[in-house]
């Protein structure tokens, strides 16, 4: 109170120190405000309209490098797709292999030779032509370079050598037979610019632009963690593709894609949420895709994890090695409640290991091997293998110990978290307590490779070639010392390896090759140690005011980013010109917004200017 | 917000630690309130003492801060290494995550990242590469991290630096205006305002104006810094003007508040003041007295304030770069933090902390300019 009788009272409102510090302030706000969009709109409108044959992808992931040789991560790899060639593509329509810089291909009785003809028409965009040289080259670059084979040296882990006898013949000896010689994913480089660089580990390929390629773009552009740009290779040997520009945007927010989407900042946009894509349905000038998955989503159980030499070690539930037990847990989940509350319907529960987008590779169990949901039945497997139910209700094993089962869900994907709660309900019902713990995938990768696990989550994108993932389970993927394994699940079998072997030699009848990935696919199933639940789509929503048509793969119901291929990309037509641009133009907008702006601050200024002189008039 | 009777002097909100700087390290001063707490005794006609005695104080005292921030550096350095050694998780496995690649492929990468090395190994090229300002190679952009740190830091300094000079003049405009007319309803608004918009979220506000302004009125876009393709000096300029609207719009919202409380608690500790009414009874006009006597003295700890908070500040734009894909060292750190790229988010712990320790530093060494009291 003493304080509130010493206050100064001013005099004179309007000129009081206070309000002139105000009125001043509002005056540069709004001029700033003001003056900024007004200056801008023609950056606006070039992101916007301005362009008609210029896409925007929006991209989550910064690139890592542009080297073929290094480049990990799915953004560089997609770029990299589209700037340089392959010995084999992947048909945009049925997946299929399809001839690429390679025109034909021959494989030696033992299988162990591969002659390749190479088109003799392709140049590269500084000019010089394409050669079988430049293919032998990339190849044995990453064979004898360490540094080099950090992207794609598991390819070439089998070749004995790579040679270019002349300039349109390719011939690879391999040391074993090797089923996946015609889904070789690895980008092929000019030699001449190449062998110029020094030390393949450090060189990122981002200085020098254009980026000499022979794909249907060129990188053009880049700056870190802010954009990527490519242009169109007019003498593209498939022919030139009809936008003329790409520009890959980074924004690391999945929310903020889609605004930008919205306000036509950007052009296509993918790995949306169920929710995202809900809203985004009907929204005008917006088309959503709904993409068959290529993915997986499952989860793994602890068999009891070991080494090669048969070390155990880990801490896994003992009851866990009966197969029984493995059964009755996929018996209690129910995949199709999982499709409807996790992915809103945007999803198809899973039968094999292969997703079923892949036609030629996905199996599905039938008759009496099917684990499907029923709570009954799995409650009666395990009544008859002797799992006495305790007071508590849950179920105790033959040799006495608890059914409390530690599962592991990574924190980072939504998707996970909900099925995790919705498998602890369902596994409850069979007498199983889960205790759920849902944490950073560092923490879950260091369960799994230290086998102190139960139940853990997982789940793989799949090639068109689905030799690696199935590679993964074979005891060669055990661990040599604890900490080294290769996959997700402690899994060997001897049969499986069997069948594993016979489809990777089995390169000339792909037939063949298939039905043995399908009983590998059985084992899989009939062990449930690794269990698939869905396969969920991938949603993606691309402008349509800017993309007039887009190629899926496979087609129909396929995908647009993250194609076996650059067909998305290099068989894009632009919309028809001026579809877009309707309604307020960028100017006119920021006009409007400089007006509310001051209006706004010449309102709290003269509610300020009010409040002074009723105070004064106290 | 509370009765209107609640304002009383040194009513400062207690500076909240709610930037992204990891506490640490920094303490040595205790807090931005300290200054309006001593506001109420002496002038600034301190005696005018000569000589020895003082320069050998002041000197000791200057030494005094120094070791003081040697010693914290020296503390963040360590701690950054073993800090993140702790994060669970491979970066080797997380990095070739859901690719295929040969045990061979991971060990060479191990190899190459230093992984492979023992724990001490690893710490000494770590202290040694530092006094070199080496913080290694990034795991994930292949490119040496001291390169990044410059790249990145630009953006982030307009875009800290911008926002701080305006939450300051904003806050400082306000608080003086609250304070002059402590308890009327602007007051009441201004607090409840500065307040509520203190404790939003930035990254949820962030997306809030990115619906209503980017996407809805179309006025902003939504993200980055440049678009691109533009050509021009002046042209990229104002482009990049256009971009920082909504992230400063976010960061000045949500910091300003501590500018406000702060100056207007000290302007009312100052009110109080017998220098004043001397002032007044002199003759002076009102607003003469708050200019050039009230508002003088009150700034004190508000630039004390805005000098801790310039340190803070850089590291807390993380979220607010997060959300806006500012190209900046806040979404750098973010990046690095998913992998986890330990050179990165070593290099950047250490840049965050040793940012709020020198401004911890400037503050205390410029502070006895200011105040002749600190000085005897």
């Amino acid at each position: 109170m003493v304080a509130r009788q010493q206050q100064p009272r001013p005099r004179s409102p309007g000129r009081t120190a206070p309000s002139r510090w105000v009125g001043l302030l509002a005056a540069a706000g709004a001029l700033v405000i003001g003056a900024l969009p007004a200056a801008a709109p023609s950056a606006a409108a070039a992101e916007t309209t301005g362009d008609d044959d210029t896409m925007t992808i929006a991209v989550s992931q910064p690139v890592d490098s542009l080297s073929p040789f290094v480049a990990q991560r799915l953004i560089s790899t997609n770029i990299l797709r589209l700037s340089y060639d392959f010995l084999t593509n992947y048909d945009a329509e049925t997946n299929e292999t399809i001839p690429g810089l390679a025109e034909s291909w021959e494989t030696s009785e033992d299988g162990l030779t591969w002659t390749f003809k190479i088109r003799d028409d392709v140049t590269w965009s500084d000019g010089e032509p394409l050669t079988a040289e430049d293919i032998a080259w990339t190849y044995t670059t990453i064979m004898e370079d360490e540094a080099a084979a950090k992207a794609n040296g598991n390819f070439v882990a089998n070749f004995e050598s790579a040679e270019a006898p002349d300039p349109t013949t390719l011939k690879i000896t391999l040391s074993e037979r090797q089923a996946t010689m015609l889904a070789l994913d690895i980008p092929i480089v000019p030699k001449h610019v190449w062998e110029k660089v020094d030390d393949f580990g450090t060189f990122n390929n981002d200085k020098d632009f254009p980026v000499v390629g022979s794909g249907p773009f060129t990188i053009t552009g880049y700056r870190p963690n802010q954009s990527v740009t490519l242009e169109a290779n007019t003498d593209y040997w498939r022919g030139a593709p009809e936008f003329e520009k790409l520009v890959f945007r980074f924004i690391p927010e999945k929310d903020a894609q889609v605004e930008a989407l919205r306000s036509g900042e950007v052009d296509l946009i993918s790995g949306l949420t169920p929710a995202q894509a809900d809203a985004l349905q009907g929204e005008e000038n917006i088309t959503v895709n709904t993409a068959s998955g290529k993915r997986f989503q499952a989860f793994t159980i602890n068999p009891g994890a070991r080494t090669q030499d048969g070390e155990e070690f880990g801490d896994g539930h003992p009851a866990l090695k009966d197969k029984t037990l493995r059964q009755a847990i996929m018996r209690a989940i129910d995949k199709d409640e999982i499709v409807q509350k996790v992915y809103g319907g945007y999803a198809e529960p899973a039968g094999g290991y292969i997703p079923a987008r892949y036609e030629r590779y996905a199996w599905s169990p039938e008759g009496d091997e099917r684990l499907d949901f029923d709570v009954d039945a799995a409650n009666k497997m395990l009544d008859d293998a002797g799992y006495a139910m305790g007071d508590d209700g849950v179920r105790v094993s033959p040799d006495g110990d608890r059914l409390k089962l530690r599962m592991h869900v990574h924190n980072n994907r939504p998707d996970y978290v909900s099925m995790g709660r919705l498998m602890q309900e369902r596994l409850a019902d069979i007498g199983i307590e889960v205790d759920n713990r849902t944490v950073d995938p560092g923490v879950l990768s260091d369960a799994l490779h230290n086998g102190k696990y139960d139940l853990i989550f997982t789940g793989w994108s799949v090639n068109p070639d689905p030799d690696y993932v199935l590679g993964i389970h074979t005891c060669d993927a055990l661990p040599e010392t604890p900490g080294t394994m290769r996959g997700d699940a402690y899994f060997c079998d001897r049969k499986y390896d069997e069948l594993y072997d016979k489809q990777l030699a089995e390169d000339s009848d792909p037939e063949k090759r298939a039905e043995y990935v399908k009983q590998m696919q059985a084992v899989l199933y009939d062990e449930a140690v690794v269990n698939t639940l869905t396969y969920s789509n991938l949603l993606e929503a691309y402008r349509s005011d800017v993309i007039g048509s887009i190629q899926v793969q496979p087609d129909p119901g396929g995908n647009i980013w993250g194609q076996d291929g650059h067909w998305s990309f290099s068989m894009a037509t632009p919309a028809a010109a001026g579809s877009g641009g309707t309604g307020l133009s960028a100017g006119v907008m920021a006009g409007i917004a400089a007006a509310v702006v001051l209006g706004v601050a010449a309102g709290g200024f003269f509610l300020w200017r009010r409040s002074a002189t009723a105070e004064d008039r106290e | 917000m509370g009765s209107p009777s609640t304002p009383a002097a040194g009513d400062t909100p207690a500076a909240p630690a709610r930037s992204g700087v990891p506490a640490s390290g920094g303490g040595t001063r205790s807090g931005p309130g300290d200054g309006a707490a001593t506001g109420t005794a002496g002038g600034p006609d301190a005696r005018r003492g000569i000589d020895r005695p003082r320069t050998l104080r002041l000197l000791r005292y200057v030494s005094g801060r120094l070791l003081t921030a040697a010693v914290s550096l020296f503390a963040v350095v360590v701690t950054s290494f073993f800090l993140f050694r702790i994060l669970p998780g491979d970066p080797v496995r997380a990095l070739t995550q859901d690719r295929a690649v040969t045990v061979e492929q991971m060990e060479a990468m191990r190899r190459e990242f230093g992984l492979d090395q023992p724990l001490w190994q690893q710490f000494i090229d770590y202290c040694l590469g530092m006094l070199r300002f080496d913080f290694g190679v990034s795991y994930q952009y292949r490119v040496p991290v001291t390169d990044l740190l410059l790249d990145r830091l630009g953006p982030t300094v307009l875009l800290a630096g911008t926002g701080t000079l305006i939450a300051a003049v904003i806050g400082l405009a306000l608080g003086t205006g609250s304070a002059w007319r402590r308890g009327s309803v602007m007051d009441r608004a201004n607090t409840g305002v500065a307040l509520t918009l203190w404790s939003v979220p930035s990254f949820w506000l962030g997306l809030l104006l990115i619906v209503a302004l980017s996407s809805g009125a179309g006025l902003f876009p939504t993200s980055g810094m440049m678009s691109p393709g533009v050509t021009g000096t002046f042209n990229a300029a104002v482009d990049v003007a256009h971009h920082m609207v909504l992230p400063l719009a976010t960061m000045v919202a949500v910091v300003y508040a501590q500018y406000m409380m702060v100056m207007r608690s000290s302007l009312l500790d100052e009110m109080g003041s017998d220098y004043l009414t001397t002032a007044r009874a002199k003759g002076l006009r009102d607003a003469l007295v708050l200019r050039r006597h009230a508002v003088p003295n009150a700034l004190l700890p508000t630039v004390t304030l805005i000098f801790l908070e310039l340190g803070r500040v850089l590291g807390g734009v993380i979220l607010v770069e997060t959300v806006f894909a500012w190209p900046g060292l806040g979404s750098l750190f973010y990046s690095g933090l998913k992998v986890p790229d330990l050179p990165i988010v070593q290099a950047l712990f250490v840049v965050f902390a040793g940012a709020v320790i020198i401004m911890n530093l400037l503050a205390d060494l410029v502070y006895p300019l200011l105040d002749p009291r600190v000085r005897s």
